[in-house]
């Protein structure tokens, strides 16, 4: 994926060709070849360092639930769900769902993989998974 | 007092008052803001002429200084209006020290108003969900604070009825305030029983939803005692800011008020045992816990027990928000500006019932976006200058 003529500031940026990549239901975030560390969400310029060196790549999957929630509706509206805070093997933390098992069995230090799921309303939409459930 | 700030002490609030609090039904944010400008004007005998410099933030006004200057029919050469949120009126007062200090503005006025209670029954705000958090439709905000609630609890054993300790204090302070929303009483039971909206936050773990409005009016210390009521001196504040969303924020258990509250205190020359009272932004009970913390008055992770057994309520040995805070006297969507004025009213011996005898020193520590800006202000009586 990585381009050497494919600057953060030339043409469709960060975040559009995050979508693009999404939309086509791969899950990419940045390492920073200045500093050696990955970005997430996507940036203009690294996080840890400053640079505009970030290059597009594919990260494991692999993460680990760092924080959850259940948030409460009501069953007519669709019942409750989680929003879970992921630490990526990378390092980048990120706010997705957890799939694969009710909300409330959704625990902090769960290890989990990421999917990216066809959603109804949202079309491509990253997810995690518990590691060893069946997506 | 060890300090070589040259602004601690620089300014000093020399009126302040109350409107709409915590209904004012028919009225609209900026007559609410207009009602508390002419009593904080009032309280310190000065015309609205006098004011020119104007401090102000609103969920109505996308550009609130030019709203609030025109409304009131000020032109200010000093105008500010930075929006970090809730926090946004502690802000300001570390500006308005800052302007007055550098002789940008002689008669500074901060100044808020909110009909959101009556108006319309829900938080308003023109803040956005962040783009990749959106997807997953956190409930703004109560789901970010949720999520640093259950990482608090997982990291630290907290309890959801360490939290209600929080909620039933702060109730106990609003009985003894008579412009307080809610004064019924509240138990633990009550509120660890309550709906839950975002686990492991109950809706008795969030602020309230209502009206009001606040102003406050400052001057150069100098001439501080020139007016009709004790001046309350501003005596250190800092602000830190680490993230806009949650899963931006670096640990969910450490606000960036580790950062701010050392800052105000270095400035002001003080530390933790020297406050006599607190006003602690309580947007959800996880905040008072978090930032009782992260200011030292215990060590991180001990919160929980620290909060338990009337420790912060009427009588016990550390006064936290004593007007019952966002969670039981009003919350208008931006509570900053109710942490100072109850700080004022209870350094000028003003706060009846809920009086904190002899307070000297007062801390106010402003919280906003999701625990994301932290600003801390220390202010204290002409004893403390």
């Amino acid at each position: 994926m990585s381009d050497a003529r494919n600057s953060v500031f030339e043409g469709p940026g960060p975040d559009a060709q995050f979508a693009q990549a999404l939309a086509q239901g791969r899950f990419q975030i940045q390492h920073c070849s200045a500093c050696d560390q990955h970005v997430f969400y996507p940036r203009a310029l690294c996080t840890h360092c400053g640079s505009a060196q970030l290059e597009w790549v594919a990260p494991s999957g692999a993460g680990c639930v760092y924080s959850s929630t259940t948030v409460r509706r009501k069953p007519q509206a669709g019942g409750d769900y989680n929003v879970a805070l992921v630490d990526l093997a990378e390092g980048p933390r990120l706010m997705s769902r957890i799939d694969g098992v009710p909300p409330d069995q959704v625990r902090i230090g769960m290890r989990v993989q990421a999917r990216v799921i066809d959603d109804p309303i949202k079309g491509k939409l990253l997810v995690f998974i518990p590691e060893g459930a069946t997506p | 007092m060890s300090t070589t700030s040259p602004l601690r002490g620089a300014a000093a609030i020399v009126g302040a008052s109350l409107s709409g609090v915590p209904m004012a039904p028919g009225r609209s944010a900026l007559e609410i803001l207009g009602e508390a400008v002419h009593g904080a004007l009032a309280d310190a005998g000065l015309k609205l002429s006098d004011v020119d410099g104007l401090f102000t933030g609103s969920s109505y006004h996308f550009l609130a200084g030019l709203s609030v200057a025109e409304y009131l029919g000020i032109h200010p050469k000093f105008c500010e209006a930075t929006m970090v949120g809730g926090s946004s009126y502690v802000s300001h007062l570390l500006t308005a020290a800052m302007a007055l200090h550098t002789g940008q503005c002689e008669v500074a006025l901060i100044c808020y108003g909110s009909n959101q209670g009556s108006g319309f029954g829900k938080l308003k705000s023109m803040a956005e969900t962040p783009l990749y958090e959106a997807p997953y439709e956190p409930r703004y905000p109560i789901s970010s604070y949720a999520l640093a609630a259950a990482r608090h609890m997982h990291q630290y054993g907290s309890t959801r009825e360490d939290l209600a300790h929080i909620a039933v204090a702060a109730r106990q302070w609003a009985q003894l305030n008579p412009l307080a929303y809610a004064r019924e009483p509240l138990s633990i039971e009550q509120v660890l029983a309550s709906r839950l909206v975002s686990d492991p936050l109950s809706v008795l773990d969030c602020c309230l939803v209502t009206d009001g409005g606040g102003a406050l009016v400052l001057v150069r210390s100098e001439r501080a005692k020139d007016f009709p009521k004790p001046p309350v001196y501003v005596l250190g504040a800092a602000a830190a800011t680490w993230h806009r969303q949650i899963g931006s924020m670096p640990d969910l258990t450490v606000t960036a008020t580790a950062e701010s509250g050392p800052r105000a205190f270095a400035m002001a020359g003080l530390a933790p045992k020297d406050v006599d009272v607190l006003e602690l932004y309580d947007a959800f009970t996880i905040n008072t816990l978090l930032f009782l913390e992260d200011l030292g008055f215990c060590a991180k992770g001990e919160g929980g027990a620290f909060v338990r057994n009337g420790r912060i309520a009427p009588g016990g040995v550390l006064p936290v928000n004593t007007n019952g805070g966002g969670l039981s006297c009003c919350h208008p969507g931006m509570y900053g500006m109710f942490l100072l004025i109850e700080a004022v009213q209870q350094l000028r011996a003003e706060a009846g019932d809920r009086q904190v005898p002899g307070a000297e020193i007062a801390l106010c520590h402003g919280n906003g976006g999701v625990l994301s800006s932290q600003v801390t202000a220390l202010l204290g009586t002409a004893a403390t200058v």
